[in-house]
């Protein structure tokens, strides 16, 4: 009990203190002190949280944190503000013609437009370029709700943000950022992204797409497989080999725009799920285009696809997200309503179990995820935090999708409900931008690196 | 032809199922969500769009209520006003305020402001009382375009295109005027990314009805049930009100 009472006193003045430096130090003095009460193990779970020990212990003790962990609890005013505009959009302007855009494979074009002109689709492109200027846990939230009212739309949003404009904003010379991206702001213009082939796709190094120079030019030969958005875009990034001897380090980036001589687009796949939006081949045949189209420097292309990943993922555990979301709230409206057995289904164990995991699976994806988008703003290596919350959140939307058809029953497997739809529309966010096995093997990667014997 | 006064109020949001409170005294607002009034959404759009249009310099968003209004004033900022007022009323008073006492509040603002032109909602979603609009013309003895579907400035005219039970009036109006917005008025715009960002920087005011002049609302009495018409007619004869 003495322990406990001088535990609490020095959390007061910790908590009283103004100035950081100080709050941390006496923050490890309490940490000390529960040690005593805690014992051993409560102490080395703490520590062993890491990459941030001492802001999670802070946190956990109640007392300031750093920005990034606290910001869990409730999110800061403006991405509040953010976040209930983009849901309120989804909720008029996406959720009603979702079924429709599914049905007929139509491609959002007015939607497209009109979420350009509220900024969501350059979230994090600065304004003098004419993006929104805002972070990406800002823009996890914006496709986290636009992908709740349209998981297709979600996609458009996410393909354009983190695979288009992504790359040209990190590695793109000023000149290449005015050209390639700012027309690109507005929803007039989306853009794609080529690296899978026909050949390869999770082995991405082995890119048989070549470009060799000549002259003035770059001139590109090789098929592309599976690229989203194709044939909406009007530019797109294409990885092709350099350099075959000198294997993954002789891949280069280049801008394309759409549609351009020598570059065609295959069939439309027709595809289980996000059907609203186009997902085909892209084809060159000798496509020139200028030299000043690298993006980035020779060579580089597997490392700035890499690294464009990375940030995807994010985008598309939001996906995910917003899939998972659409589906919990499908079936828990329905077991409101429903009954059966003389009560609203809600009231059977057997359905609130299964309300309670899809909820517990999503809430998780959901913290996994704006976590890691918070420690990309903070500029602190957020690889394997970015495909543990692609994994848990794509694994989740499958599980929810599943789950939700289960509590509406034959409902669930008719199109009057969305159910069915979020099921198909959730199944890809487990293959595009990294397969769940390549996450297991990143993430896999990161932590034997962590644990150097 | 400087500043308009644009007043929102924040109110339960229309999508929400609406549960009375157990013991009857009036509905479960709290954790219930809230959002602005559709109207005042609509007073808002048109206010931005006449700034657009460079007929007015300001837009001030105006809210009376509890803290949680500036949540609605934030909202408006976003939409493209360029400063906000908050007049601070909580708890009994708040509930017990009615339009009366709002536009009292409002004239005083817009005599204090300056305004050229005072736009609100034709009436609150929670309330339905479409009042406030007109109280406020007559308290500041202004002219009023009330369930407007279309509005024009005309020089120093405002020309109104008003829904009416028999269809549409048009009449126009000497400035400073109190207009009040109908659902075909416009369609308001989401607020995009950058102004909400924008709206943090700009400034919200903060006053007390008080620091205007108003008065605290009166306490409501309680009615009197009667048995028969004369009765009634005896009692309003009797308090002096026929």
């Amino acid at each position: 009990v003495n322990d406990r009472s001088r535990n609490v006193s020095i959390i007061d003045i910790v908590y009283r203190s103004q100035k950081p430096c100080l709050r941390w130090l006496l923050g490890w003095l309490s940490m000390s002190q529960i040690h005593t009460i805690a014992g051993p193990t409560v102490l080395k779970s703490l520590c062993l949280s890491l990459p941030l020990p001492i802001s999670l212990s802070l946190s956990a003790l109640g007392l300031c944190g750093c920005r990034s962990l606290s910001s869990l609890a409730e999110l800061p005013e403006m991405h509040q503000m953010m976040r209930q505009t983009c849901r309120d959009y989804a909720d008029r302007e996406l959720a009603p013609i979702a079924g429709k855009l599914d049905k007929e494979h139509l491609f959002p074009a007015q939607q497209v437009r009109e979420l350009g002109a509220m900024g969501v689709m350059a979230v994090e492109v600065p304004e003098a370029l004419g993006g929104a200027g805002m972070d990406y846990l800002a823009y996890s939230l914006a496709v986290e709700e636009i992908s709740r009212g349209c998981g297709s739309t979600g996609c458009v949003v996410s393909v354009n943000n983190s695979l288009y404009i992504g790359p040209i904003l990190k590695f793109g010379t000023p000149g290449q950022k005015d050209q390639w991206i700012t027309p690109f702001t507005t929803g007039e213009k989306v853009g794609c992204f080529a690296l899978s082939e026909p050949g390869n796709g999770s082995d991405a190094g082995a890119a048989s797409t070549l470009a060799r120079q000549e002259g003035e030019e770059w001139v590109l030969n090789g098929t592309k497989a599976w690229i989203s958005n194709c044939w909406d875009a009007s530019a797109t990034v294409v990885f092709a080999t350099t350099d075959k001897s000198l294997k993954h380090k002789g891949i280069s980036a280049f801008l394309v725009p759409m549609p351009h001589p020598g570059l065609s687009l295959g069939k439309k796949e027709d595809k289980l799920g996000i059907r609203a939006n186009s997902t085909a081949n892209l084809i060159l045949e000798d496509c020139r285009i200028p030299l000043g189209n690298m993006l980035g420097p020779r060579g580089s292309g597997f490392k700035i696809a890499m690294q464009t990943l990375d940030g995807g993922r994010i985008g598309i555990a939001s996906q995910a997200l917003g899939i998972a979301q659409a589906a919990l709230d499908c079936a828990v409206d329905y077991a409101h309503k429903r009954t059966a057995f003389g009560a609203p289904i809600g009231k059977l164990q057997a359905v609130q179990f299964k309300l309670a995991d899809m909820a517990v699976a999503v809430e998780s994806a959901r913290l996994l995820t704006w976590k890691a988008a918070m420690l990309k703003d903070a500029k602190k290596p957020f690889t394997k935090e970015a495909a543990m919350a692609k994994l848990s959140a794509s694994e989740a939307a499958t599980f929810c999708g599943h789950q939700s058809i289960q509590v509406l029953g034959g409902m669930g497997y008719v199109t009057d409900m969305p159910a069915e739809r979020h099921y198909r529309d959730a199944r890809i966010t487990e293959i595009y931008e990294g397969t769940s096995e390549i996450q297991r093997l990143v993430i896999a990667s990161q932590l034997l690196k962590e644990y150097v014997p | 032809m400087s500043r308009v006064l644009v007043g929102v109020k924040r109110v339960i949001d229309y999508a929400v199922k609406i549960r009375v409170k157990p013991d009857h005294s009036g509905v479960v607002t709290d954790g219930v969500k809230h959002s602005m009034n559709p109207f005042c959404e609509i007073a808002v759009e048109e206010a931005v769009k006449l700034k657009e249009k460079k007929f007015i310099k300001e837009v001030v968003a105006v809210s009376c209520g509890p803290t949680q209004v500036t949540e609605t004033i934030r909202t408006a900022l976003a939409m493209g006003c360029d400063r906000g007022i908050h007049v601070e009323v909580s708890g009994k008073d708040y509930e017990a305020m009615g339009p009366l006492q709002i536009s009292k509040i409002f004239a005083a603002l817009a005599k204090k402001e300056e305004a050229s032109l005072v736009i609100l909602g034709k009436q609150a979603i929670d309330d339905d009382c479409n009042q406030t609009g007109q109280m406020t013309a007559a308290l500041l003895d202004w002219p009023q375009g009330t369930f407007a579907s279309e509005v024009t400035i005309d020089g120093e005219k405002v020309k109104v295109v008003r829904e009416i039970d028999g269809g549409l009036e048009t009449i126009k109006i000497s400035m400073p005027a109190v207009l009040t917005a109908d659902l075909r008025l416009n369609t308001p715009r989401y607020a995009t990314l950058p102004n909400i960002m924008k709206a943090k920087k700009k400034k919200i005011a903060n006053m007390k009805p008080a620091d205007l002049g108003v008065d605290e609302p009166p306490t409501r009495l309680a009615g009197v049930k009667v048995e028969t018409v004369d009765d009634l007619v005896a009692k309003l004869k009797a308090n002096g009100t026929i």
